[in-house]
């Protein structure tokens, strides 16, 4: 019981950016150091697949999209330091809302205006009905 | 600190309560930072509704394969990446209390803001020359309208920086110096990563179609 509410008192929250204290300097350079191999791995590929002819050409602007979520990733977690910990969670949920209401800006808009594109009337069309 | 708070309620049970007090300021100022860098992420999101909407309503004039130079594109992201890692640098010397190291890499990751910051503007500048101005085509407006919030982002972000470096001179690590410190190193993470998704959607896709 004591042990259980000790652990709960030393479970404090973390401000955003803010990295577990335990870490020493050495382990928190390799942290940094691990992010920076991925993301120039990750943009690399990126480059790569925009500039080749040997991936087959309709999955290129999904590989793109999904090398760049994949890097945001790497980003948050290695040098945001916004994990899946407990003491995360008021950071992960303020993040979970920001996805939602850019998902949401992006898909709505696009959905949007390529319905009201799909439907409209041939300029040419719509120039003579004017006159 | 905490305590634990015994209450009765109405049914007469007693409830053991965390009661852990306020935050500390340094979440409470992180955190009210993270919800600032969230809403400038809508705010940035918008934007890159806008330019795929736009993409292809080139009005007669260039297309993004006609204009972009993705060698240019990948040493930016090469600075821009650089200054992200050394400024995580820079944030573990500020928790050392190590000045020397702080300056140091802060002003590489100044330098490295600066390097980026040029070749934009000379991307820019030649993009005007070419008649491929803002006002050419709505495609062109949506892409100088995103880049350049970014790169407006960026400056601002370096004169933070050097705000910080003479604070740290002048102040040394106090608390407050340091909670500065940690809201100006999630500006400039989330810069980087703005950045990844103009370098996807603006220049990668742009220059595909």
């Amino acid at each position: 019981m004591t042990n259980g509410h000790d652990e709960a008192f030393h479970d404090i929250d973390l401000a955003p950016g803010d990295e577990h204290a335990e870490g020493g300097i050495a382990e928190r350079v390799l942290g940094y150091l691990t992010g920076l191999g991925l993301a120039v791995l990750l943009t690399a590929t990126s480059f790569f697949v925009a500039g080749t002819d040997l991936v087959w050409e309709p999955s290129i602007p999904v590989a793109l999209v999904v090398l760049a979520i994949a890097q945001m990733g790497v980003h948050l977690v290695f040098f945001l330091h916004i994990t899946t910990g407990a003491d995360n969670t008021n950071n992960v949920l303020a993040l979970a809302f920001g996805i939602l209401i850019v998902v949401l800006v992006m898909t709505g808009s696009l959905w949007i205006m390529a319905n009201l594109n799909h439907n409209m009337m041939p300029m040419d069309q719509l120039m003579r009905m004017q006159r | 600190m905490s305590t634990i708070v015994l209450t009765e309620d109405h049914h007469g049970s007693t409830a053991v309560r965390d009661w852990s007090g306020p935050a500390p300021k340094r979440i409470v100022t992180g955190y009210g930072f993270w919800i600032f860098i969230l809403s400038d992420m809508v705010m940035f999101s918008a934007f890159f509704a806008t330019y795929a909407v736009l993409l292809g309503q080139t009005a007669g004039g260039p297309s993004g394969r006609d204009l972009f130079d993705l060698r240019n594109v990948a040493i930016e992201t090469g600075f821009l990446l650089a200054s992200s890692f050394t400024c995580g640098l820079a944030t573990i010397a500020a928790d050392a209390r190590n000045k020397i190291w702080f300056q140091a890499a802060m002003a590489v990751t100044c330098a490295f803001g600066l390097a980026f910051l040029t070749i934009e503007l000379r991307e820019f500048s030649s993009l005007v020359a070419r008649g491929a101005g803002p006002t050419r085509s709505a495609f062109l407006s949506a892409f100088f309208t995103l880049v350049g919030c970014h790169g407006m982002h960026v400056s601002a972000g370096i004169l933070w920086l050097l705000t910080m470096m003479a604070q740290v001179y002048a102040k040394g690590f106090r608390a407050d110096i340091q909670r500065r410190i940690l809201c100006f190193a999630l500006f400039w993470h989330a810069l980087d990563i703005i950045w990844i998704a103009v370098f996807t959607v603006v220049y990668l896709l742009g220059s595909a179609k």
